[in-house]
């Protein structure tokens, strides 16, 4: 460590005037005025008009709209107005250090990805065109699913699933189909997954119609492996887990547990949602696994859009290609064409293509790193991962599970504040809501079940610099150290955001859900 | 000699930063990280990918010469539908979909993304005008996966396994169901419709009908096009025996068409594309699922639901999503359904269109889709040896049958091709009783001069 390198930052990082927009902004609903028009419908030609009459006769009795929908009536500069609000009241990930969402990978979304992701042969493309139409189009496609098929070490994949828990189902499908094509579908009923994998990994084979059975961790934090020896028997359908786990420790005896499973004639499937830490440094094959499934919009860059579109890819070995869902994007020489003729498919998981928009930018992002770029992705998170690690290790209250595990963390660390919790009563749920007045987004605690108390997950991805890692690191020693001298502060908060600590329990009790204004408005109305 | 510059993207691939972060994490190399990866699990080399464009324009270069290679609708006239449609797109929904703080938003709670709680809340709420129903689900990825969900949740409403849907869907829709459904149901069964009124056979759905019937599923308008006269006697059937019925729509016709809710469906489901959203190559969509504000549904939607409530200090309006045991997050391995990211950016862009359209905008563009479609289905029939099937009662969409021409569909689409149209969605493959028959989607922003252009070529391809 250099001397200049820290006289360089020796200046407060925390955004002590902060506040987000704070707009109140009435519901759109009870905006406007009636007889005010935001955009009007093009006009019918008037011969057009003319020849067919009065359409609307056509309907059929009883079918008519009676009354019209009570949609609010605005002018166009009021619309604007108003979801430009509702805009500045969001901190996306464009916007704020967003190292919080932990698992999903906020990394910067390139604006060039947008730009061919908004040309015309992307945007105006309707689906059903003839292949001969779309040429273009279907070769990127067709390059993408080259180049995770490199990536992953797999044979064939499909773009169509829409997130990564459709592509976890589509996995669950796929295992489905090939014991079933074997005659063992009904014998092999049982699906093994982690408590540290996604909960799609085990919902999705239960959807698919599978007995679930859970490993959790042993004192190092892997998955048992005893656990899974027992678990193991002639009715392993599959095994659907993903390393480095959510903790960020990736287990090194995988392959044992891929071996295990293969041995008793059990399908192998990784999820590789986040495949940020390992992209070009392992894959699923050298894992030991037949299919896998990255997420575009999160390690390829794809923007999150506000919780999609998304995509995740579908990435198989070579007798598990069959089952994809159709149609595969496959050349022919210099043609490339859509291979609907697979009769062992699964069937459609998502309409048409899919989200062909999300894959392009996918495209756009490899192309933009190239191999040594993607390397250099990996270890930059792990490295940015590893450093924000060492700085929070020293904040009082907080400590990281596991500390057997062998190495270091990847992309990612499950932290805990389960001491800082018994010290202050400040929960990880305050702390979270506190660090948002500081400019950064409500970070991600754990998915279901708790198995680390108190959790706090974030991920600093490469994309963010070592100013931001030492600001967010501030942040979060700032918060710790209130939480000691002024723990009624943490828990009031947030106190700088654009509203307010809500009426949590309206989310908590199923009898306050309500999800249209005009409920609330009939609820409201009935008091 | 020049070191690599650093990537753009990668602020800490400077070399100078690079070093000071190994110093800090007190290692040499950056491959000591990867201590818990065993050797023979690394990769030991590079990845075989293509040479990268480090510069953005060398990559734009690249991009946009691989994708120009093709046409859109935008070059030529287009009559294909069969799910995405190609609408009027108000310049408020490109503005707004294109904020960088919704585009780049995920999973961050109200206090961080209060407007993008905010706005999917209002998406709801205008569905739920629409759609003159008071619960609205969080956007499903779309119609196909809605539709699953509604009848999963119908058999776990009824305690029944089995369902009815009818032949006059689409093809695409039920492959997903029967994977999806797979577990969950025991039997779909399919019942069929009479061709030359695209009408639900009322006789064959009786006969159907058993105390195993969980829900009776089906379309308004149907995928070919026809709007289904006997819905309310649809629903009475299914209803008499118990069965719930679910229903799916096209809302950019409900400025005109009765809602299902208004002949007593049970769920409804459908997809916002046509509401403010471009073709996308298809991936524009975003479903949704609806019901009465009944309890005992609300607890079966699998789907996110956003809720509002109120800020403890000043009362203000806070949104956020509720009771998230029932979903598969919480579920697990429990789970019979399960949801993720879906279309959240696709559903405030449909919220900026049903407040720009307002109650009259979204009436008038419904009758100018009817008139624009039966207009053309006029056109279409007067040219010898090319009929319009079930002339009369559609709404967007009508099937064009040219088996009398003796071409196939796919020599008529390729004779059209020629003169810069894109022909209707063949049917002969999924509908074959339909004969050489195409799916013709006819919409408010179809010019006359497109409508002129294909009878003019009918006219020519057909004689």
């Amino acid at each position: 460590m250099t001397g200049e390198f820290d006289m360089a930052h020796d200046h407060s990082l925390l955004r002590d005037g902060y506040h987000a927009a704070r707009w109140l902004e009435p519901l759109v609903m009870e905006l406007g005025t009636p007889g005010e028009r935001g955009v009007l419908p093009p006009a019918v030609e008037p011969t057009i008009a003319e020849q067919v009459g009065d359409v609307l006769k056509t309907i059929p009795d009883g079918l008519h709209r009676k009354d019209l929908p009570m949609l609010p009536e605005l002018a166009q500069p009021q619309v604007l107005r108003h979801f430009l609000r509702l805009s500045q009241e969001t901190l996306g990930a464009a916007v704020n250090i967003d190292i919080g969402l932990g698992t999903c990978t906020m990394k910067y979304n390139p604006l060039i990805n947008d730009v061919v992701g908004g040309h015309p042969n992307v945007v105006q493309v309707h689906p059903l065109q003839p292949v001969s139409s779309i040429q273009g189009l279907l070769e990127m496609l067709y390059r993408l699913q080259e180049q995770l098929a490199e990536i992953a070490g797999m044979d064939t994949f499909s773009l169509q699933p829409a997130s990564g828990a459709q592509a976890i189902f589509t996995n669950a499908s796929i295992i489905r189909a090939h014991h079933k094509l074997n005659g063992e579908g009904d014998r092999r009923d049982e699906i093994i997954t982690t408590v540290f994998s996604h909960p799609a990994d085990a919902a999705t084979p239960a959807v698919a119609g599978y007995k679930v059975i859970t490993l959790h961790p042993d004192q190092r934090g892997y998955p048992d492996f005893d656990a899974l020896k027992a678990a193991l028997s002639e009715r392993t359908a599959g095994l659907m887990v993903t390393n480095p786990e959510d903790t960020g420790i990736f287990n090194p005896r995988i392959r044992d547990y891929t071996d295990a499973v293969r041995n008793v004639g059990g399908v192998c499937a990784i999820d590789q949602a986040n495949a940020n830490g390992i992209i070009g440094i392992t894959r699923a094959l050298e894992l030991g696994f037949d299919l896998c499934h990255f997420n575009l919009h999160k390690t390829f860059s794809t923007p999150h859009g506000s919780e999609g579109p998304a995509l995740g890819a579908v990435g198989v070995r070579k007798e598990f290609a069959k089952f994809l869902p159709s149609p595969i994007v496959a050349r022919d020489g210099d043609q490339f064409y859509l291979d609907h003729d697979r009769p062992h498919s699964i069937g459609k998981i998502n309409s048409f293509l899919g989200n062909v928009g999300i894959a392009v930018r996918a495209y756009v992002w490899i192309m933009a790193h190239g191999a040594e770029g993607l390397r250099t992705v990996a270890e930059t998170a792990v490295l940015n991962n590893n450093y924000l690690a060492k700085k929070l290790s020293d904040i009082r209250g907080i400590t990281i599970p596991y500390p057997e595990a062998a190495g270091y963390r990847l992309q990612e660390v499950r932290y805990s504040w389960e001491r800082l919790h018994e010290e202050t009563g400040v929960s990880t749920n305050d702390i979270k809501n506190r660090m948002v007045d500081f400019g950064v987004n409500n970070y991600f605690t754990s998915h279901a079940p708790w198995v680390i108390d108190e959790p706090f997950t974030p991920e600093p991805a490469e994309s963010y610099s070592k100013d931001d890692l030492d600001e967010y690191a501030e942040i979060v020693h700032r918060v710790a150290k209130e939480a000691y001298t002024d723990p009624e502060k943490v828990m009031s908060g947030p106190h700088r955001s654009s509203i307010s600590k809500m009426d949590d329990t309206a989310l908590l009790d199923p009898t306050r859900v309500v999800t249209t204004w005009r409920a609330w408005k009939k609820r409201h109305n009935a008091q | 000699m020049s070191e690599t510059p650093a990537h753009p993207y990668i602020p800490n691939s400077a070399p100078a930063i690079r070093k000071a972060m190994l110093d800090y994490v007190e290692i040499a190399d950056v491959s000591e990280l990867y201590a818990a990866i065993p050797p023979e699990l690394r990769l030991d080399r590079l990845l075989d990918l293509p040479p990268p464009f480090l510069s953005e324009h060398d990559l734009r270069t690249h991009a946009l010469e691989i994708l120009s290679n093709g046409i859109s609708t935008e070059d030529y006239a287009s009559f294909l539908g069969g799910g995405c449609w190609k609408h009027f797109v108000p310049t408020l929904c490109d503005e707004i979909n294109s904020r960088r703080e919704f585009v780049s938003a995920y999973a961050g709670d109200a206090y961080s993304d209060h407007g993008k709680h905010q706005a999917w809340f209002e998406w709801q709420s205008l569905l739920g005008e629409l759609l003159d129903m008071d619960f609205v689900s969080f956007p499903t990825y779309d119609w196909m996966a809605a539709a699953s969900s509604g009848l999963l949740m119908a058999a776990r409403l009824t305690g029944r396994d089995e369902v009815i849907v009818p032949r006059n869907l689409n093809p695409e829709r039920l492959s997903h169901m029967r994977n999806f459904c797979g577990a969950g149901l025991k039997a779909i069964h399919v019942v069929g419709f009479d061709p030359s009124t695209g009408q639900l056979d009322l006789q064959d759905l009786q006969g159907k009908l058993s105390d195993a019937t969980a829900a009776v599923y089906f379309e308004n308008p149907t995928f070919l096009g026809t709007i289904e006269g006997h819905a309310a006697e649809i629903v009475a059937a299914a209803h008499a025996t118990g069965a719930l019925c679910v229903v799916g729509v096209d809302p950019i016709s409900l400025g005109i068409l009765a809602p299902p809710s208004q002949y007593n469906a049970d769920l409804v489901v459908g997809d916002t594309q046509p509401l403010g959203l471009h073709l996308q190559g298809g991936g524009a969509t975003c479903g949704f699922i609806a019901s009465a504000d009944d309890p005992t549904f609300a607890a079966e939607y699998p789907t996110l639901l956003e809720t509002i409530t109120t800020t403890e200090q000043d009362g203000s309006w806070g949104f956020g999503w509720a009771t998230m045991e029932r979903t598969s997050f919480d579920k697990r391995g429990l789970a019979e359904d399960f949801t993720g990211s879906s279309s959240g950016l696709w559903a405030i862009t449909t919220a900026v269109y049903l407040a720009s359209l307002g109650p009259n905008g979204i009436r008038e563009v419904g009758e100018a889709i009817m008139q624009k479609s039966h207009y053309t289905a006029m056109e279409i029939e007067k040219i010898p040896s090319i009929s319009v099937r079930a002339t009369g009662t559609s709404f967007k969409e009508f099937v064009v049958d040219f088996t009398e021409t003796g071409k196939t569909v796919t020599q008529i689409n390729e004779a059209l091709l020629s003169k810069k149209i894109l022909g209707g969605h063949d049917l002969s493959r999924s509908f074959p009783d339909l004969g050489q028959s195409a799916l013709y989607c006819v919409t408010e922003i179809t010019p006359l001069e497109h409508i002129e252009r294909l009878t003019s070529a009918l006219q020519e391809i057909a004689t």
